[in-house]
C-alpha cells in the first residue's frame, strides 16, 4: 500500500511533540482571533502569519494548517453566536445556527460544526492523499498554455461565486492581477508601476493587501454602524454536548454534506461556498421527521451539512493548490503566499523533491482537524466569553496586531503606510459594494498569469489559437466559458440572487 | 438622467478610472508583440479591458432596473480617520521618519499613540479605559513579538536605548 507508506511517512514528520504543540498553538491562536466578529479566516490568517516566520518550514505548515482550521472553526463559532458570517461560506451556517443559539443550543450547534467538519476533514484528507499524486502525474503534462487556461477557469470560477455584480468581481479579478504586476519585471528587469519608490520595486506584499482590504476594511465599516447592529447575542448557554436524537440527525445530515463539499470542492473558484450552499439546499429538500423542527428555525441538519460541506471543499480544494500549485480561494492564495515566503513553491515539484514536506503536510491537515475538535470542544466556554469582549477593546488590539504583523514582514515601516493605504481601498470596495475576495485571488496568479502567456505566446511564436488548439487548454477554456454562459442565464441569475440573498 | 445603481455608477467610473491609469501607465513601458511581450503588454490588456469593464459597468448602472437606488449611504468618516491615521502614526512611532530626522521612538511608545487614536474613531472616548488597554496591549506585545517570537523592532525610544 504505498498510500499508507505515504502516510506513514507524513504522521512521522507530523507526530513529532514539537510540531504537535506547533499544531496546538496555530489551532488555539487561530480560534481566538477567528471568533473576533468581524474577523473572517482570511484576516486571522493574515494577522498570524508572522507568527510562522522564524519556524522551520515542516513546523510552519503545520501550524499553518492548525491556523487554518482554527480560523475556519473560529468563522463558525462567530456565525452561530452573532450570526455574523465571517466569510461566505459561512452565511448558510447561520441560518439554523443563529436559530439553535436563540434557542440556547448554541452548544449542540457548535459541537455539530465540529464534530461535522472532523468527519468531513478526515475523509477530505484521504481524498486529497490518494488523489493529488496521480494528478501530479498530469500535471506534468502541462504547458504553459495549460497553466494559462488553468487560471482563467479558477479566476472566472471566484468571480461566479461572488455575490453581488458578475461584472464588479471581474473588474476586481483585473485590478487584483494589475496590483500583482506591480513591481519588477522578471523578463526585462524593469520596475512597472512602482513609481520610483524603493520599497515598491519588490512588489506589494500580499499579507499587506489582505489585511488593509480585509481588516481594516472591515473595521471602518464595523464601526460606522451603531452599537445596537453589531450587538453579540450571548444568552446562557447550556449543554455544550448535543443530545443522542442530534447524533441520529446530523449524521446523515455529515455524510451527504461530506460527499457534495469534496466532489466540488476540488472545483477550481472556491469550490467550499460551492459545496455549503449547495448542501444547505440539498437538506432542505430531504423530508423532516414530523417532530423536527424545520430548516431555517434551528434544525442541527442546518448546521452541520453546510459546515461538513464547507470543510471537506477547504479540504479537497488542497489537490489543485498542492498539484498545480495554483489557489483556488482567497484563503489557499494565502497559504501559498505564506509557503513562499517559507522558500516552498507550491506545485508538482513538492511532492519530488521535498516527499517528506508534503505527506507532512497533509497529514498535518488531519492534525490540525483532530486539534480542533480536542482543543474546541472544552474550550467553547472560553471562545463564548472572548465575544463579550465589547467591540471598542477589540478594534485597537486588530488594529495593533496588523500593523506589527505587516511590520515584522520586512522590518519596514512603508509597510504599515501601505496598509492604511489598501484599509482605504477596502473600505471604499466595501462601500461600493465589491467583494474582495476575487481581487486578493488575482494578486496572487497576476505574475504566473503573465509568465504563462508570455511563454505560451513565446512558444507558439505569437500565435494566440494556441490557447483552443491544445486539447487540455481547450477543455479548461470551454468549461470556463461553460460557467460564464451558466450564470448569464437568467433563470440561474434568479437563483443566484435569491441564494444570496437568503 | 437619473443613476439607478449608485453603487454600480461609482465603482464602474473607479474602475474605469483605475484601467485607463494602469493602461496608460504600461504605455510608458516596451510594449513589444505577443511572440515577444514587453514589460508593457500584459499590464496594457488588462488595463483597457478594465477600463471597457469600468464603462460597461457605469452605463448599466443608468439603464439598469431600479432596486431602491442602490444607494451608498453615508461614509464613516471618523472611524476611516482615525483607525488610518492612528496606524501612520504607529509607523511614525516605531520606526521614525528618517527624511524629516525624526528618531524612532519604538513599539512601547507606538502602541499607545496607536491606541489613543484609534480609540477616537468610537463617540464616546474613556480615556482610563484606554489607557489600560494600551497598558495590557504593550505588555502582551512584548511578551509574544519581542520575548516569543523574537521579532526584531526598536522597542524603547532611541535617546533611551541609545
Amino acid at each position: 500500500m504505498d498510500l499508507l507508506a505515504n502516510l506513514s511517512l507524513g504522521f512521522g514528520v507530523a507526530l513529532t511533540p514539537i510540531n504537535l504543540l506547533y499544531a496546538f498553538i496555530g489551532c488555539f491562536l487561530g480560534t481566538l482571533i477567528g471568533v473576533l466578529p468581524g474577523i473572517g479566516p482570511v484576516a486571522t490568517i493574515a494577522m498570524l502569519l508572522p507568527a510562522t516566520f522564524s519556524l522551520p518550514p515542516v513546523s510552519a505548515l503545520i501550524m499553518l494548517a492548525g491556523l487554518y482550521y482554527g480560523a475556519q472553526y473560529g468563522g463558525s463559532t462567530t456565525s452561530i453566536l452573532v450570526n455574523l458570517p465571517g466569510e461566505p461560506s459561512a452565511v448558510v451556517t447561520c441560518i439554523d445556527g443563529y436559530q439553535m443559539a436563540r434557542q440556547g443550543r448554541a452548544g449542540p450547534a457548535l459541537a455539530a460544526a465540529a464534530l461535522g467538519s472532523f468527519f468531513a476533514g478526515s475523509v477530505g484528507v484521504l481524498l486529497l492523499a490518494a488523489f493529488a499524486p496521480p494528478l501530479m502525474l498530469l500535471a506534468a503534462e502541462f504547458g504553459p498554455a495549460e497553466y494559462f487556461s488553468l487560471m482563467i477557469l479558477g479566476l472566472i470560477g471566484a468571480v461566479v461565486l461572488a455575490s453581488g455584480s458578475l461584472l464588479k468581481a471581474i473588474a476586481m479579478v483585473l485590478f487584483g492581477l494589475l496590483l500583482g504586476l506591480v513591481g519588477t519585471d522578471v523578463n526585462s528587469g524593469i520596475p512597472r508601476f512602482s513609481f520610483d519608490i524603493p520599497e515598491l520595486i519588490d512588489g506589494i506584499g500580499f499579507v499587506v493587501i489582505a489585511m488593509g482590504i480585509f481588516g481594516y476594511g472591515e473595521i471602518v465599516s464595523n464601526l460606522g454602524r451603531s452599537e445596537k447592529e453589531r450587538e453579540v447575542y450571548t444568552a446562557k448557554v447550556h449543554g455544550l454536548f448535543p443530545t443522542r436524537r442530534d447524533f441520529k440527525d446530523m449524521a446523515p445530515a455529515v455524510l451527504r454534506g461530506t460527499c457534495l463539499g469534496s466532489l466540488l470542492g476540488v472545483l477550481p473558484g472556491g469550490g467550499a461556498l460551492l459545496g455549503s450552499f449547495a448542501a444547505y439546499a440539498f437538506e432542505k429538500k430531504v423530508r423532516t421527521k414530523p417532530d423536527e423542527l424545520p430548516l431555517g428555525k434551528g434544525n442541527i441538519r442546518g448546521v452541520a451539512a453546510p459546515e461538513s460541506a464547507n470543510n471537506a471543499g477547504a479540504q479537497t480544494s488542497f489537490i489543485p493548490m498542492l498539484t498545480l500549485g495554483i489557489p483556488p480561494n482567497a484563503v489557499m492564495a494565502l497559504m501559498i503566499g505564506a509557503m513562499i515566503i517559507h522558500n516552498i513553491q507550491p506545485g508538482p515539484q513538492v511532492l519530488t523533491r521535498n516527499p517528506a514536506l508534503f505527506w507532512g503536510l497533509i497529514t498535518s491537515m488531519w492534525i490540525g482537524n483532530l486539534m480542533l475538535v480536542i482543543l474546541n470542544l472544552p474550550l467553547i466556554g472560553i471562545w463564548i466569553k472572548m465575544l463579550k469582549v465589547p467591540y471598542r477593546f477589540l478594534f485597537p488590539a486588530i488594529v495593533l496586531f496588523c500593523a506589527i504583523g505587516v511590520y515584522s514582514m520586512n522590518n519596514n515601516t512603508f509597510d504599515i503606510w501601505m496598509l492604511a493605504g489598501f484599509g482605504f481601498v477596502g473600505y471604499v470596495f466595501i462601500k461600493l459594494g465589491c467583494e474582495p475576495a476575487p481581487l486578493v485571488l488575482g494578486f496572487i496568479l497576476g505574475p504566473m498569469m503573465e509568465e504563462n502567456l508570455r511563454r505560451a505566446l513565446l512558444l507558439s511564436l505569437g500565435d494566440w489559437s494556441t490557447f483552443v488548439t491544445r486539447p487540455l487548454s481547450a477543455g479548461l477554456l470551454a468549461t470556463a466559458l461553460l460557467f460564464l454562459l451558466v450564470m448569464l442565464s437568467p433563470a440561474v441569475k434568479k437563483k443566484r440572487r435569491e441564494a444570496f440573498e437568503e | 438622467m437619473k443613476i439607478k445603481s449608485q453603487k454600480d455608477f461609482f465603482s464602474g467610473l473607479l474602475f474605469m478610472g483605475l484601467g485607463i491609469a494602469f493602461g496608460w501607465g504600461a504605455l510608458g513601458y516596451k510594449l513589444g508583440d505577443a511572440g515577444r511581450m514587453g514589460p508593457g503588454y500584459f499590464p496594457l490588456i488588462l488595463g483597457s479591458l478594465m477600463a471597457v469593464l469600468g464603462a460597461v459597468i457605469t452605463l448599466k448602472a443608468l439603464v439598469g432596473k431600479s432596486e431602491g437606488g442602490d444607494r451608498i449611504g453615508s461614509w464613516a468618516w471618523r472611524p476611516l480617520v482615525f483607525v488610518l491615521s492612528s496606524n501612520l502614526v504607529f509607523g511614525l512611532l516605531l520606526g521614525g521618519l528618517p527624511s524629516i530626522s525624526l528618531p524612532p521612538t519604538g513599539l512601547i511608545a507606538g502602541i499607545f499613540g496607536l491606541t489613543i487614536i484609534a480609540s477616537l474613531a468610537e463617540r464616546r472616548f474613556h480615556s482610563r479605559d484606554v489607557l489600560i488597554l494600551a497598558a495590557i496591549l504593550a505588555v502582551i506585545s512584548y511578551a509574544a513579538f519581542i520575548a516569543l517570537l523574537k521579532l526584531l523592532m526598536p522597542v524603547w525610544p532611541a535617546f533611551i536605548a541609545g
